[in-house]
This record gives C-alpha cells, structure tokens and sequence, in this order.
C-alpha cells in the first residue's frame, strides 16, 4: 500500500511507476479499456486480461480529502475506515470476512481527490464482491463505539506515519507551506485534534453527501469482458437511484510572491536531507498542455542515475549521496514539480543548496538537449508495455484518471501524448515553473538527544 | 496529488508468506522444465501475451556468510554489480539499461543472493548479455564504489535512530548473540567502510556459481531460445565454490521482554520466538494456523487487538524460515499508556491458541482462502519468477503445486490443535520495545551491539 506521506526517494520511484501505470504501448493503445454508462449515471470500466482466472474489482468514488469542509481534516478518509463497519446485511467486521473467506483481498484507500474500494478476488466470486460493495455505497449503519474505537485505530495510523517519522512531519508540513490556499495544504490523514473531534454524525453527513452511483466509477479488470460485466453491473448497481451531488468547488491559489523555507531537527534523524516543491499545473490545473512537457522534464533532469541532476551534484561534484527530480500532474487541483539531495559527508546543505542553484539556473539558460528529450521519450513510451504486465496496476490507473475527470481516450493517448513533446516545450514549461518563488525548500537535520 | 492513504496494515506479511505459508492450486500456470545444452536448468512458465521477459535467479550464500567485521559485503556488492562491467563504465552501463528499458538488479538477504532480469523481447539479445557481463566481468570501479558505499552508509545512517530500526536490531542481538543473524544484514557505518574492493571480487567469484543457481523465467519466450540464452548468459560461471553447510542456531533471551526508552508518541514492538524448519511435515498445518492468528483483517491479533480495542492500526506476524534458524516474528505499535495491554493481549492470544487450537469455522475459512488466494500471486511475471525460484530452492517436484490444495485440505483439526502448541509458545516471546511505555518492566537490560 501507498503511504500518504512519501519519502523523496520513493517519491521519485513512484513518479516513474506513475509514468508507466498512466503509460501506453508502442502501437498507442494502453489498457484497452471498455466504458459505458448506466442510467443512474455510474461509469463502469472493464479491462480484459483473461491469463489468470482472478479479477480486481474497484469503485472509486470522486470525493477525496481536499473536498472536506475547513476543520474536519481527516473525515474522507475517516468515512473510508468506517465503510467496513457495516450494513444491515454485511454486519461490522464482516466485509473483510466474507472476501478472504472466498479467497479474496480487499482494500481501500483515500487520496485528496478520491477514494477507493477494492476486492482482488477469483472471477466466479465477482458478483459476490459487487453485491458487497453496491449495498455498502448507501446502505451504511454505523454503531457509536465502533465509530470511536475507529477513530482510536485512525489516531494510532497517524502517530505510525507522520508523528513517529520525522520526515513524514516536514512533509506534512511543507505541504501546509506550500498550498496557501487549495485544500492540498492540510493533511490527509487530518490534524491531530480535528480527527479527535470527528463524529458519527460528521461521518454520515459526508457519506449521504458524496456516495452516490453517479459520483463513482466501477473498474473491473482481469478475467471479465464487457458483456460479461455489464448485466452484473446493472443488476448490482444500476438498481441504486442517482441522487443530486454538489460540484466539486475548488478555490484557486493566490500568486505566490516569495519562496519559503522549513527547517526541522529531529533527534530520530540520521542524516541531513534538502528537498524543495514548487507548484506546478496539473491536469486540470493551470496551464493543463505543460503537463505532458513537465513529465519529460523530470524524466530529463532527474529521473535516473543519468540524469543531468545526478551526474553533476552525484558523480562529477561528488557534494551529493543522491539527487532527483519528480513531477505529480495526475490531479484535479495544482501538481508539484520536486526536487530532493542528501549532500555527502562534509558538504554543508547550504552548499549543495546553492548548487543545485547553480545547476537549475544553467537549465533555465541554456536550456536541455534535444537528444535528451528525445531519449527520455523513447524509454518513457517503451516503459508503458511494462504497464499492461498486471491486473490490478491498470485498474488503479485508470480508476485514478477517471475519478479526476479524466475520459479514456485522453489514457489511451498517452503514448502520442508523450511522443508530441518537443524541446521547446519542455523548456517553455521549465522556465515558467521553475522561475516563479512559488516553492518551499524544507531541510531535515539530525538532532543531538539532550 | 497521487497521495493515498490506505487502510491496510500487516506490511510485511508477504515477504515470509511467500516461502511457506501459501499453497495452492496450479491450473492457472504451466510449468516446463528447460535444460540448455550444457546443462543449465530453469523452470519457465511461457506466456506471449505481452512482449516481456521476466528473469528471477538465485544462488547460495548471502549477508550471514559476511566476515565478521565486514558486514555489509554482500548487500554492497549486490549493488556494485549493475555499477559498470565488461568494456561499460558506470554511466555507460546504466545508459544502455536506461535505453533499452532492462531492469537489471541483484540483491542480498541473510541466506541468498538474487539477480533479476526484465525486458522486453526485442531488447532480450541484449539484455541478457548485461546480465552475464554483471556477474562475469564487474568493474568495481572506484568512483561507483565510493559512491555507493557512501550511499549505503548514508541509508544506514538514515534509519539508525528509528524506533523501528532499533527494537528490530536489539530483538535479534538478543536473540542470536553469537550467530551472524544477530548482526544487522546490511552492516554498519563502520563496517561498509572496511570492505575493500578485492573483498567484493571475492564475493562474486564465491557466491555467482552454476552449483547453486537456481532459474526461473517468465514471458515471451520459447524453451529453445531461452535454453540457448542460458548457455550464453551463465555458460561461463564457474561450476561450484566452497559450500557452507548451514550451522544451525537455536534463538537465546527466551520470554525476555527489552525497553529501550525514546521520546516517540507511539511505542514500536517487535516480537518472536523459534518456528518449525522450511520442510517440516507440519508446515501446511503451520501456514493454516498463521493465516487464523496473522491473516489481516479476520485474523485474532487484527479483531483483538486493533478491531475490538482500537490499540493499533497494525498488528502482524509471519514464519520465517531461515537457512540456521526458523522463526516466527511479529509486531505492533501502540501509544506508551497501551503498550503494556497490547504486550498481554498478544501473550494471551498465543496462548489461548496454543491451549484451545482453532474453532472449526476459522479452520474451513483460512483453509478456502489459502487455497483460493493463490492464483492471486499470479497476475505478473515478477511474482511468477519468484515463485518458481523458490519452488527449486526449497527442493520441490515440478508439479509440487497440482497437490497443494490437496495437502492443505488433508490437515486434520487433530493435526491443528497439535501443531498449535508447537507454534505458539507463549512463554516464549520475547519482545523489544522502543518508545516510553507505561506500566511495562524490563526483564533485563536491552543488549548493546556487539563490539
């Protein structure tokens, strides 16, 4: 499972595997995916992959943490806790029961911009899972001590991700430095005391809210075909009335008019780290044709152990341990283009700061080598094959796109997307993102203990 | 934002699962013996749907076999090994790999040492050949080597004051202070820092040899073309080095509990006590018991402990069957006004299990899950692979996997309430606590790191 506060070394691993689960193939095709429409508005996916007789089956809901009211931080991914707490069929304890009594896993998970359900499973126990799931999406009851020992388990996940983790809590809060005003600023897990102040009545509220057949997507992949899923998907959750969902309001960011920077001593920390995040567009953020170019730039600058980051602060200066770069554009409000180092031992942080200084400012002058664009591309399209070698991986792909708002033939052009991008795009985009204060350096240090 | 947050606990299940703890049925994969002309054997499972081939392969002797004071050699040398080789310096051989999409990597554990293959098809010739040039002609240039060693010791150092770091390594210093398992794997800052190039060249030409290799292949590839591959990517390894019979070590501080204090919100516990070995005749009624006491959510340490008292976002435990000593592990966290609670409840749930066995429904259910999950670890090639190559290790027929559904139904209740006082011995546990627990004492102090 993904962590929600993701060191900067994983974080550039996850950008590549994002790379290459949004990717596609060299014949421009990707998953292959088929949609259709119920009446009740639901979107229902499948993506046929018949080697093994196993299927992933996944809703996904578009409602995530940036769409909580100001002060109840936490309550998206409360409410996904509390999902496996029970219906009046399925009692408390019983979903998680059933599915790996029939063999199967399941989880869930909750992003800013959406949350997610989901069963890997024998296909013969499809239906099974379906049934599950769709009495879940409005039938939740939700008992008061269940609702608080929960909020105990929701309490202990925060102290084991970001209050016993030094750098999960610069992350935290750079994140808080970054966003001065979009929702991405506050913590997904939620404020310590706003999750202690989260009731049942929050939960419920939030649930009757967002929960609902035409604000979710079903992805079934694997051992399915459409004609196999779509009577199930009909009988299952075509029967769930549509109800009036609000839009999703996001508010806009204030221009940014100075850099900011978080420093953290931490008596757990081993060792010095420098990371800085800009703000980036996104998909459905900004200037939405940088995107592609921005993940070519990554991939260019930072994306490996020959990239131009690694092989002048890394191998050539020999003042950095590592160095990268990675860039997030899957999302409905602003990206983040990231940079991170560990200097080596004997190299000060404000000089390999002022380095990389050196080196972002060569980029923005003298731009990047048509070769290397031209290189990054032909791996980044040759990865995508990679993508299709998984049942569950594609059907989190594309879950994840669609619940941002994203179609199919936007997935499935990803290859001629990403094969489109020229140098001067790429540039373009560097020197409008790069050259702005809108970004935050944060540095971890260690901390004698007193 | 890509950030998720999931509700999952139980981390690291998977990786002592693997080994022992879920059969199944095999109708979903076909698996064909290869031998190449000179005699190399993999075990393949064909399947042309993508264009990607997927190589796992292991050999004998891992981190365990470290010189004392040279701890770290393997894990150093498994990342030396993609640094540049054959005519290719460092950045050279990474370019190509990068070019051509190969995934290309070796890794360390205590008892193995594993080298993994991905390509795709048009770019095997290829790809193939890095992999020979990796094990058969490394460089060991000084510029990767300074610069991975500094690298590994920066991870070391990143993670040295970790509550999780720590209650791991002060658990197996106690529990092996006289056996390499009690050393941390990766080595130390000190450590890495003696180990010479010539150390490393060493350790290759030992460890990289055809008697001990153990192959498994999955993808786009016919037996023919990958027996010829065989031939031309190990051919030249040499045929055997000195083997090292396992020593076999019995785990000391038995029932001991460890607090080492840290100014962290949340205690981190690990706990664990001796297991059953890797072929033991008891092991399917093992893996049917772990997946009651261990198996997520359902299992008796995730209802009690984190369902019903809301103590923990995760509990786990898993087998793990070393090469000199099998043990089952496990761990928790929890505020420091609950540790000493949570401590009891594991004790209490070990024993209880080891008292009463397991109810006739957690029986039926973990026995369908076991066997019903297994197609699950099937759905890539890189798990197919692995699977493969452990199947060898382990001395396994071919067609071992036609009768492991049937050798897990065949395990009786009887088998079950007798193999449960066997595998949970709840005197035995011994925990490591890092953190500022309440109302939880020290059996004896905490075990400095061996000089």
């Amino acid at each position: 499972m993904r962590s929600r506060m993701i060191p900067e070394r994983m974080m550039l691993a996850l950008a590549a595997l994002c790379v290459v689960m949004t990717g596609g193939t060299v014949d421009a095709k990707v998953y292959e995916p088929e949609s259709i429409t119920l009446a009740n508005g639901m979107q229902v996916v499948a993506i046929t992959d018949n080697r093994v007789p196993v299927v992933t089956h996944m809703v996904w809901y578009k409602v995530g943490g940036a769409d909580e009211a100001p002060g109840e931080t936490g309550l998206a991914h409360f409410l996904e806790h509390l999902l496996f707490k029970g219906t009046e069929k399925v009692l408390s304890g019983q979903f998680s029961r059933t599915v790996s009594r029939n063999g199967g896993d399941g989880n869930a998970f909750t992003g800013y911009d959406y949350t997610a359900y989901f069963q890997t499973i024998a296909s013969d126990k499809l239906p099974l899972v379906m049934e599950m799931e769709a009495d879940r999406m409005v039938n939740l009851t939700l008992d008061l001590d269940e609702v608080a020992s929960e909020r105990e388990v929701v309490l202990e996940e925060r102290r084991s991700r970001i209050d016993n983790n030094p750098g999960s809590l610069l992350s935290e809060r750079t994140n808080a430095a970054l966003y001065l005003n979009y929702p991405y600023r506050r913590p997904l897990i939620g404020w310590a005391h706003e999750i202690k102040a989260l009731t049942r009545e929050n939960a419920l509220a939030f649930y009757r809210k967002w929960y609902a057949p035409n604000n979710a997507v079903l992805v079934v992949a694997g051992d399915i075909t459409m004609d196999e899923l779509k009577p199930l998907a009909e009988k299952y959750y075509g029967v769930i009335p549509a109800r009036a969902v609000p839009d999703r309001k996001r508010p806009l960011e204030p221009e940014q008019i100075s850099a900011r920077r978080i420093e953290f001593s931490h008596p757990q920390v081993g060792q010095v780290s420098w990371s800085r995040r800009y703000q980036a567009p996104s998909r459905f953020y900004g200037e939405t044709d940088q995107v592609m170019p921005l993940d070519v730039l990554a991939e260019v600058i930072g994306g490996g152990a020959t990239s131009r980051l690694y092989r002048s602060l890394v191998i050539d200066r020999k003042i950095a341990l590592s160095a990268g770069a990675s860039y997030s554009g899957s999302s409905i409000g602003p990206g983040t283009f990231s940079f991170y180092a560990v200097p080596t031992e004997g190299t000060s942080v404000e000089a390999l700061e002022a380095a990389f200084e050196e080196e972002l400012a060569a980029i923005l002058r003298d731009g990047v080598d048509a070769q290397e664009v031209a290189r990054a591309v032909k791996s980044m399209k040759a990865s995508a094959v990679y993508a299709r070698d998984s049942v569950t991986a594609p059907a989190h792909a594309v879950g994840q796109a669609l619940a941002i708002g994203r179609t199919i033939a936007e997935i499935e052009s990803w290859p001629d997307q990403v094969g489109a991008v020229t140098q001067e795009q790429v540039m373009q985009a560097a020197r409008a993102i790069l050259d702005t204060p809108a970004h935050v350096t944060s540095i971890l240090r260690p901390k004698p203990a007193s | 934002m890509r950030s998720v947050i999931a509700r999952a606990s139980v981390p690291f299940l998977v990786f002592a699962a693997l080994l022992l703890v879920r059969p199944g049925i095999a109708e979903a994969i076909e698996i064909q013996r290869v031998v190449s002309p000179s005699g190399i054997e993999a075990w393949l499972v064909e399947d042309h749907k993508n264009p990607i081939i997927t190589l796992s392969a292991s050999f004998e002797g891992g981190a365990a076999a470290d010189p004392d004071g040279k701890e770290g050699l393997a894990v150093l040398t498994a990342s030396l090994l993609d640094e540049g080789a054959g005519p290719y310096d460092s950045d050279a051989f990474r370019r190509k790999l990068e070019d051509m999409v190969i995934g290309l990597g070796f890794s360390a554990r205590n008892d193995s040492f594993g080298a993994s293959l991905q390509t795709l098809t048009e770019n095997s010739d290829e790809a193939f050949d890095l992999l020979r040039l990796a094990m058969t002609e490394p460089r060991f240039d000084t510029e990767p080597v300074e610069r991975i060693r500094a690298q590994i010791v920066a991870g070391l150092k990143r993670s040295e004051n970790r509550p999780q770091t720590i209650a791991s390594r002060v658990w197996w210093r106690a529990a092996f202070p006289h056996h390499p398992y009690g050393r941390p794997s990766g080595g130390t800052v000190e450590s890495v820092g003696h180990v010479t190039t010539a150390d490393m060249k060493a350790f290759a030409g030992r460890v990289l040899t055809r008697g001990s290799l153990k192959i498994g292949v999955v993808g786009d590839i016919a037996p023919e073309r990958l027996g010829t591959l065989l031939d031309k990517t190990f051919g030249t390894l040499p045929e055997s080095g000195p083997s090292t019979p396992p020593v076999p070590a019995k785990p000391a501080a038995i029932g001991e509990t460890f607090v080492v204090q840290n100014p962290v919100p949340q205690s981190v516990v690990v706990f664990g006590h001796r297991g059953i070995p890797r072929n033991d005749p008891d092991r399917f009624a093992a893996s049917i018991l772990m997946e009651i006491m261990a198996g997520g959510f359902g299992s008796r340490l995730t209802e009690e402990i984190r369902e019903k008292r809301g103590l923990t976002y995760g509990i786990y435990a898993y087998t793990l069957p070393l090469e000199d000593a099998q043990m089952i592990m496990g761990g928790v966290s929890t505020r420091n006004d609950k540790v000493a609670e949570t401590v009891g409840l594991v004790r209490e749930i070990w024993a209880e299990m080891a008292l009463n066995g397991p109810t006739e429904e957690e029986v039926r259910d973990a026995k369908t899950y076991i066997n019903g999950s297994f197609p699950m670890r099937l759905t890539s090639s890189r798990p197919i692979a692995g699977l493969l190559v452990s199947l060898q290790r382990d001395g396994r027929a071919i067609d071992y996997l036609d009768g492991r559904e049937d050798r897990i139904n065949a395990v009786t209740m009887a088998d079950l309430k007798r193999v449960a006082k066997r595998l949970f011995l709840a005197d035995e546990l011994t925990f490591s606590v890092v953190g500022e627990p309440q109302g939880l004492t020290a059996t004896a102090p905490a075990p400095e790191p061996r000089s």
